[in-house]
C-alpha cells in the first residue's frame, strides 16, 4: 500500500438477512448520510430500516407516458389530416378512436422506457468502475453475503468508532477498501 | 466461489410450526442456500456444452441456415413462391405470424401480471419464458415484413418521411399492428434485460476468464447490489410490469382486430380480440412447459422447478383452454343467432366443409385434450403433461389455419371459391423459424442464467428478515 492510495469506506459483512436490516436500523439512528447496504436480492423492509424515501423512477416513467400518448395523437393528425390529407373509405381524416391504439402503444413504449432509463439514471449506472467491484471478499455479494458500508466521506464517520459500531452490530468481518 | 452449505439445516434454529392447513408446498425445494441457488443455476453457462446441447444446436442452426435459403429464394423470386393464391391471399404466413406471437405471450404474462399479482412462483420460470418471449416474436416478426413481398419497402410500415411525402395510414388496423408488435418486442427485450442485470452481475463476480468478465461486467452495467439501487429497480420493474400488462392484452386484441375490422364472415366479430388473447396465453403455456418439462430434468432444477410450478402451469393452460372453448361455441351459437346466412354458411364450412381435417384436430386439442388437466394425477405425469403441451401448440397452429384460410377459401361469391395448397417454400419457412426459435434458445441456455437467480433467492424462507431461518429472534412460546 502506498501513501497515496485514499480509503473508500469501511466494509461490514453479514451472512443473514435479520442481522443486516437490524445494523442498517442502527446505522441510520446513528446519523450516518452516505452509507448504503448491499444485498444478493433486495430485502424486504429494507427501505424503511435505511430511511430510503419511495423512489422517483415513477415521475420518469409518467413524463414518458404522457409523451407518447401525445406524440402518438399529435403524429398521427399531422400525417393523416393536416400534411396529406386522403380520404379512404369515407372515414373522417383524423378520429381519437382510430388514432387510439397506436397512440396507446407510444404510451407503454415510451412509459417503459423512462422507467429503465430513469432508474439507471438515478442509480448513476452504468458505472463499471466502483472501489467495492475491485474488493475480492465483495463479491460475494451477489453470492450469500451482506454488506453494510459507510463512506469515508460522511461527517460522522472515524475508523475506530465506526468499526467498534459495526463490531457491535454482530458483523464478524470488517475491513477498510481502498478508493 | 465459497463452497458453503447446499441446504440450510433447519435443525440449527427454531421453526415454529406452521398449522397443516396453513402449510404450502414450498417454492425452492430442499431448503436450498443462497449460495447453492447461484452456483446450481451459473454452473449451466459455466460447465463446458453438453453432448445433448450440440445435438439439438446443431440441427436448429442447419435449420436457422434452411431459414435464411427460403426467404433469400421468395425475397430474390417473389411472393409467387408461396401458395397464396386467390381468394387466399393469406395463408400460412399469417397463421405462422399470429401462431408465433401468440407463443410469446405466456412469457409476458408470467413476468407481468403473475407479478403484478403477487404469484411469487413465477420467479422460477420467468426469465425461460420472457426469453421465449423474445425468440418467439423475432420468429413472427419475419412474416409480415416478408409477405409484403417487396421488402426493401418495409420501411414504408413506419412513419418515416419519404420521396413520395406519403404518410402511413393510420385507420388501418394494420398500421396499429406494427406499433403494437414493434412496441412489445422492444418492452419485452428491456423487460428481460432488466430482469437479468442483478444476474450478469452474479455472472461476473463468478467470471473465471478475462472474456466472461469483460462481458458479464459489460452488461452487467455495475450493479453491486446497493439497496439504493435495488430501491429503484423495484419501482422500476413494477412500473414496467404494470406497463406491461395493458401492453400483452393489447397485442394479440389488435392482432384480431387486423381479422375482426374487416368484413367476411367469420372475421368480422367483436368476440375476436379477448378470445385471441386467452388463445394466446393457452399456447404460450403449451411452448414453455413443453420447453420447462425436459430442461429441468436434464439440468437438475428440481428444486427450482418443482412440481408444484408444473401444477400451476397446467391450471392457466386449463383456464385458458376453457375460454378457448367457450369462444368456438359462442361462435357457433352467434352464427346461428345472428340469422345471418353467409356468417351460418361460414361456420357449417367450418366443421363440415373441405377443411374437416383442420377443424377437428383444432377442437380436440384446444377444448377436450387441456379439459384431462382438471385431475391432479395429469397434471403431475411430466410425460403426459409434455404431450399435452405440445398438443395445444398443434391444436394452436390449425386454429389459425381454421380462421385464416377457412375465412378466405369460400367468400360471397361462389365463382371466388378455391382450395389452398401450401408450397415447399411456405413449410420449409415454418420449419425454418423453428431453427431461429432454438437456435436463440438454446445460446440463451448456454450463455445467460436461465432462472432469475437474484430472484429466485428473494423468495426462499432465509431471504425473509422476519422469519427464523432469516435470522429473525423466535419469541419462546408460552403454553396457554
Amino acid at each position: 500500500m502506498n501513501g497515496l492510495s485514499q480509503q473508500y469506506g469501511i466494509v461490514a459483512e453479514f451472512t443473514n438477512a435479520a442481522s443486516v436490516l437490524h445494523a442498517a436500523e442502527k446505522v441510520r439512528d446513528a446519523g450516518f448520510r452516505k452509507w448504503d447496504v448491499f444485498t444478493p436480492f433486495p430485502v424486504h423492509g429494507m427501505d424503511r430500516a435505511m430511511g430510503l424515501r419511495n423512489s422517483k423512477v415513477g415521475w420518469f416513467a409518467f413524463i414518458g407516458g404522457v409523451t407518447g400518448y401525445t406524440t402518438g395523437m399529435l403524429m398521427i393528425w399531422y400525417m393523416n389530416t393536416f400534411d396529406y390529407p386522403i380520404v379512404i373509405g369515407g372515414k373522417p381524416l383524423f378520429s381519437p378512436f382510430s388514432a387510439f391504439p397506436p397512440s396507446y402503444e407510444l404510451t407503454i413504449l415510451f412509459g417503459a422506457f423512462g422507467s429503465l432509463f430513469g432508474m439507471l439514471f438515478l442509480n448513476r449506472l452504468p458505472r463499471l468502475h466502483h472501489p467495492l467491484l475491485k474488493n475480492k471478499r465483495f463479491s460475494l455479494v451477489t453470492h450469500d453475503r451482506f454488506f453494510v458500508v459507510i463512506e469515508c466521506t460522511d461527517p460522522k464517520y472515524s475508523e475506530n468508532e465506526t468499526r467498534k459500531l459495526l463490531e457491535n452490530l454482530g458483523s464478524r468481518h470488517i475491513e477498510v477498501v481502498e478508493e | 466461489m465459497a463452497a458453503g452449505t447446499t441446504s440450510i439445516k433447519p435443525t440449527q434454529v427454531v421453526v415454529p410450526e406452521t398449522p397443516a392447513e396453513l402449510q404450502r408446498v414450498p417454492l425452492v425445494g430442499n431448503l436450498r442456500s443462497f449460495g447453492w441457488i447461484s452456483n446450481r443455476v451459473a454452473s449451466l453457462c459455466e460447465d463446458k456444452a453438453p453432448v445433448w446441447w450440440w445435438i439439438l444446436f446443431i440441427p436448429s442452426a442447419l435449420c436457422l441456415g434452411m431459414l435464411l435459403f427460403m426467404l433469400s429464394y421468395q425475397i430474390s423470386t417473389g411472393v409467387g413462391v408461396w401458395g397464396n393464391r386467390h381468394p387466399v391471399m393469406w395463408a400460412w404466413d399469417i397463421v405462422n405470424f399470429v401462431w408465433w406471437i401468440g407463443i410469446g405471450h405466456a412469457g409476458t404474462l408470467i413476468s407481468a401480471i403473475l407479478f403484478l399479482l403477487r404469484q411469487r412462483w413465477r420467479t422460477g420460470v420467468n426469465r425461460a419464458a420472457e426469453a421465449m418471449t423474445i425468440f418467439a416474436v423475432m420468429c413472427a416478426g419475419i412474416y409480415p415484413a416478408m409477405h409484403v413481398g417487396r421488402v426493401w419497402y418495409d420501411w414504408w410500415l413506419f412513419p418515416i418521411p419519404n420521396a413520395n411525402s406519403i404518410w402511413p395510414q393510420f385507420r388501418s388496423p394494420l398500421m396499429w399492428d406494427v406499433f403494437a408488435v414493434s412496441t412489445y418486442f422492444t418492452v419485452s427485450v428491456l423487460f428481460w434485460y432488466m430482469g437479468l442485470v442483478p444476474d450478469l452481475a452474479v455472472m461476473r463476480d463468478r467470471a473465471k476468464t478475462r472474456l466472461r468478465q469483460f462481458f458479464y461486467g459489460l452488461f452487467a452495467l455495475g450493479w453491486t447490489g446497493s439497496n439504493r439501487h435495488w430501491s429503484n429497480y423495484e419501482k422500476a420493474y413494477l412500473i414496467l410490469a404494470g406497463l406491461s400488462t395493458p401492453l400483452v392484452l393489447s397485442v394479440h386484441s389488435i392482432v384480431s382486430l387486423d381479422f375482426s375490422v374487416s368484413q367476411l364472415p367469420g372475421w368480422h366479430t367483436t368476440i375476436f380480440p379477448p378470445y385471441f388473447v386467452a388463445g394466446a396465453v393457452f399456447s404460450g403455456f403449451g411452448m414453455v412447459l413443453t420447453l420447462l418439462i425436459p430442461l429441468r430434468s436434464i439440468f437438475k432444477l428440481e428444486d427450482l422447478i418443482t412440481m408444484r410450478h408444473i401444477d400451476l402451469m397446467c391450471k392457466v393452460t386449463l383456464a385458458t383452454g376453457s375460454i378457448v372453448g367457450y369462444a368456438y361455441s359462442m361462435e357457433f351459437f352467434i352464427a346461428w343467432y345472428s340469422g345471418n346466412p353467409n356468417e351460418q354458411f361460414h361456420f357449417l364450412n367450418r366443421a363440415l366443409g373441405p377443411y374437416q381435417w383442420a377443424w377437428i384436430p383444432m377442437v380436440t386439442c384446444n377444448v377436450l385434450v387441456p379439459q384431462l388437466f382438471w385431475f391432479r394425477a395429469i397434471r403431475h405425469n411430466l410425460f403426459i403433461v409434455f404431450i399435452m403441451s405440445i398438443l395445444v401448440n398443434v391444436g394452436m397452429w390449425f386454429e389459425r389455419f381454421v380462421i385464416i384460410v377457412i375465412g378466405l377459401h369460400r367468400d360471397f361469391l361462389p365463382s371466388n371459391w378455391n382450395y389452398y395448397h401450401p408450397t415447399w417454400v411456405d413449410i420449409g419457412t415454418y420449419v425454418g423459424t423453428f431453427g431461429l426459435f432454438f437456435t436463440m434458445f438454446l445460446l440463451f441456455i448456454r450463455f445467460l442464467p436461465m432462472i432469475a437467480i437474484s430472484e429466485v433467492k428473494g423468495v426462499t424462507p432465509q431471504s425473509d428478515p422476519h422469519h427464523p431461518l432469516g435470522g429473525a429472534k423466535v419469541k419462546e412460546h408460552t403454553a396457554q
